[in-house]
């Protein structure tokens, strides 16, 4: 009775101490961390501590095998975990950058994305006409009508069909995106059956090397140059808008309009304008906000599957740790006694088998986000938007990491816990005679 | 097997030890199960139906629309058996989050797909009514939806010509999957492309792709070179595909399953076998002088290699089987509360199979090493514990 409601409270203990390690910021575990060092240092018990934790790690190259199952076991989880952690991070990073809180972008009324909405030539004059909208050097407003349009393609390597994102826009969308520039050849010219592609097509598919000609639509298309924005524009063919209305024979319409406001603050009076006007059945977001809304969904599906993923494992993770302790505690059961014996109390006991498996945690954990950051950092792939092809990287950044270790510590806090009250109250006498 | 009552003592001599141990397989296999799962939900599954179906989409993007009149003349080419047409409609009930994957259809839709099933009457009155829809079963218990129902449904793409984006479709059929493999049938919604046509405000005469019955797969190759020639140098080229790998492209273009599943199972794998490996080698280190005696009243070496190799095999099976079991019991509910987006149909017998091969396979690796051991124990040697 006494030992399940010693169990019981081992078990409640690991809960409580989980819920707080999730919450707990970096400061926080940093001053875990010093208070620690702090008892190991000062007190009497503390450096009794650190004295039967040095003999337990000295004696780790004795079980290297066991160690190496923590170390590579954790090593695991959070390797997984980071790598897709790290996917949804840098896919909702490209989707989200391109949003800026002074542009706004109008579609038309109840659509979710570009591709589903439809705005004609009467809309786009009338929402140039709205007030708020910045002007040009020469009193132009800037304001971006654009087309998006499914482009088929071809893969670059294994030569597969794709759908790539063709994007007819005006002369104004360069001044629209300052974050976009030109790292290769020029621009297009108006009228011109000319592309300007995105690093990441330029990386994805065949034939879009500045000079390559390239059959779009029925038509040969040159291509021109190739811009960088670091976004999900980079995954985009550029081109001329009225070119590409009439090689896909689109007409006077449009998908969106992108407009530049004279601040953030113009945005209300400018959504509060179109919404005024009977005739117009348009909506209109800030572009951060727009690029935010795109990015939810998917990066949240791929932040879930992480996770998940990451506690099966790391449920076997805990589990390969608690075996591995436990029969390191029993091989040392006689010396743990001995100290015992010899007048050392149960704490120091409990707090060296603790620091010895959080030591091994951590390092796995080390190695682990080491091994994804060697492999993954800046690693390309590709995913569907809509129906087009979006070029992301991966993006393993120092928050990852830092969710990798605390992971890591956590399940070698919980695998060395039982092990190390078993060594505690294991009695004395019986460890002494044990053979 | 008249050892099997040795191996079991032997297997749980430890219970600790090997309760824990048995958890990590458990955990293993669940996320094997899983991961398998998912990946068989996205590789696209060779139907007998859809053997001899073509698609038939324009070549210069899936969205661009073909003319309603090509139809007639790819119903004309030789080896075809039968034409039906599809348009997108992108419809979303009362809320946008609501999507209601809804296609417009021309009237031979249905039996070009056989594995649609739709009662007879139903069928009859559906063609009798302009307004008319079918939903998949699964579709309807989704909102609640019964024959005779009249829907509001808004498409995010397609205005009326009444000016707003509400269309209103009665409900005529309620269809079901043939088998448990066309279960994403029943998310979909089909109705007239004739209501479609007339009432859509944008463009009329159109169409987003064929599907094109051919009378012998094995000339699937020709009839798709025959259609494409219909429309060469037209403004209007198409494309025509195997329905089987129109459906890969896109798949292989959402995500690389098959990679990211391989990689997490690598990792999983290798420190599942590490782990069961440690086990393992502990299991007979601890026993060495147990398998001394065993060999001295006359097991041969042969023999207690196999006990060994059993026992570490048996510890696999038990742990897999049951991680995969859960699974097993998992699936069900996940695919209930994915609302359909997940297309899982039950645990495919492949994952069995590779499941059990990989059990079989990992506990003769991680068993060999201490059955050599084992084998070539010298029994003086053991016993005097030398």
């Amino acid at each position: 009775m006494k030992k399940f409601l010693v169990n019981l409270g081992l078990v409640i203990l690991v809960v409580v101490a989980l819920a707080v390690w999730i919450k707990l910021p970096w400061v926080g575990v940093v001053a875990l961390a010093l208070l620690l060092a702090l008892w190991l240092l000062l007190t009497r018990a503390g450096r009794q501590a650190s004295s039967v934790t040095a003999v337990g790690v000295s004696t780790l190259r004795q079980r290297l095998g066991s160690s190496a199952v923590i170390v590579i076991g954790i090593a695991g989880v959070v390797g997984v975990l980071v790598a897709l952690l790290a996917m949804g991070d840098g896919l909702s990073q490209t989707l989200k950058s391109g949003g800026r809180d002074d542009t706004a972008i109008v579609l038309r009324g109840g659509s979710v994305s570009e591709s589903q909405s439809v705005l004609v030539r009467d809309d786009v004059d009338a929402i140039t006409q709205a007030p708020g909208i910045a002007r040009d050097a020469d009193g132009k407003p800037l304001v971006s009508a654009e087309l998006v349009v499914a482009a088929s393609v071809k893969q670059r390597g294994s030569g597969e069909d794709a759908n790539a994102q063709l994007r007819g826009v005006d002369a104004a969308a360069w001044a629209l995106r300052p974050g976009l520039k030109i790292v290769e050849g020029r621009k297009f010219k108006s009228g011109l059956r000319e592309l300007v592609v995105g690093q990441g097509a330029e990386r994805q598919f065949a034939g879009m090397q500045p000079g390559d000609d390239l059959k779009l639509g029925n038509e040969t298309w040159k291509v021109v140059g190739v811009f960088a924005s670091g976004d999900a524009y980079d995954s985009e063919l550029w081109a001329d808008r009225q070119t590409v209305s009439s090689v896909y024979r689109r007409g006077n319409s449009a998908e969106s309009v992108l407009v530049k406001l004279t601040g953030a603050k113009a945005f209300d009076g400018f959504k509060a304008a179109l919404a005024s006007d009977p005739k117009l059945k348009v909506e209109a977001d800030t572009t951060a906000n727009y690029f935010a809304k795109q990015s939810e969904g998917l990066s949240k599906v791929i932040r879930v599957v992480g996770i998940a993923v990451g506690v099966i494992m790391a449920i076997g993770a805990i589990f390969g740790a608690l075996n591995c302790m436990f029969a390191a505690v029993a091989s040392r059961a006689r010396e743990i006694a001995t100290l015992r014996a010899i007048g050392f109390r149960g704490a120091p006991v409990v707090v060296s088998v603790m620091l010895e498996t959080m030591l091994l945690a951590l390092i796995g954990g080390l190695l682990g986000a080491l091994v994804v950051w060697l492999l993954f950092n800046g690693y390309t792939a590709s995913t569907l938007n809509g129906f087009n092809q979006l070029v992301f990287r991966f993006k393993v950044g120092p928050d990852l990491i830092w969710t990798g270790l605390k992971w890591a510590l956590a399940i070698g806090f919980i695998g060395g816990l039982f092990p190390a009250v078993r060594a505690a109250r294991l009695p004395v006498t019986t460890a002494l005679r044990e053979s | 097997m008249k050892y099997f009552h040795l191996i079991w003592a032997a297997l749980f001599r430890r219970k600790t030890r090997t309760i824990l141990t048995l958890v990590s397989i458990i955990a293993a296999f669940l996320l094997f199960g899983l991961l398998d799962t998912v990946r068989e939900a996205f590789t696209v599954s060779k139907t007998v139906e859809g053997a001899g179906r073509l698609v038939v989409t324009s070549r210069m993007s899936m969205q661009q629309p073909l003319p309603e009149s090509l139809g007639a003349r790819i119903q004309a080419v030789p080896g075809v058996s039968n034409v039906a047409s599809a348009n997108w409609f992108a419809g979303v009930y009362q809320d946008p989050k609501n999507q209601v994957i809804s296609f417009a259809v021309s009237p031979s839709y249905l039996d070009v797909y056989p594995e649609i099933v739709l009662p007879a009457d139903e069928r009859a009155a559906w063609d009798r009514t302009r307004t008319g829809a079918i939903v998949g079963a699964a579709l309807a218990k989704k909102f609640n939806w019964k024959i005779g129902d009249q829907i509001p449904l808004q498409s995010t793409i397609f205005p009326s010509k009444s000016g707003s984006n509400t269309w209103t479709f009665d409900i005529s059929g309620i269809f079901h999957g043939k088998d448990e493999k066309n279960a994403g049938l029943e998310q979909t919604m089909m109705f007239h492309w004739k209501y479609f046509d007339e009432n859509n405000a944008f463009g009329s005469g159109t169409v987003h792709w064929y599907v094109v019955k051919v009378a012998d797969p094995m000339h699937a190759d020709s009839i798709a070179r025959a259609v494409d020639a219909l429309s060469a140098n037209s403004d209007h080229e198409t494309k025509t595909q195997t329905e089987q790998s129109w459906q890969a492209s896109f798949i292989k273009q959402l995500v690389n399953i098959g990679l990211i599943v391989t990689s997490i199972m690598g990792a999983v794998f290798f420190t599942l076998l590490l782990l069961t490996g440690n086990t393992m080698m502990q299991a007979v280190r601890e026993r060495t002088s147990e398998l001394a005696v065993l060999k001295t009243i006359g097991f041969s070496s042969r023999s207690v290699l196999a006990m060994v190799l059993a026992e570490s095999v048996l510890l696999l099976l038990i742990g897999g089987v049951i991680g995969i079991g859960l699974v097993a019991a998992l699936v069900p509910i996940l695919a209930k509360n994915s609302g359909g987006m997940m297309p899982i149909h039950g645990l495919g017998e492949h994952t069995w199979v590779f499941g059990l091969v990989l059990m079989v396979v990992i506990g003769v690796i991680v068993g060999l090493l201490p059955a050599l051991r084992a084998m070539r124990l010298n029994i003086v040697d053991a016993l005097s514990g030398r």
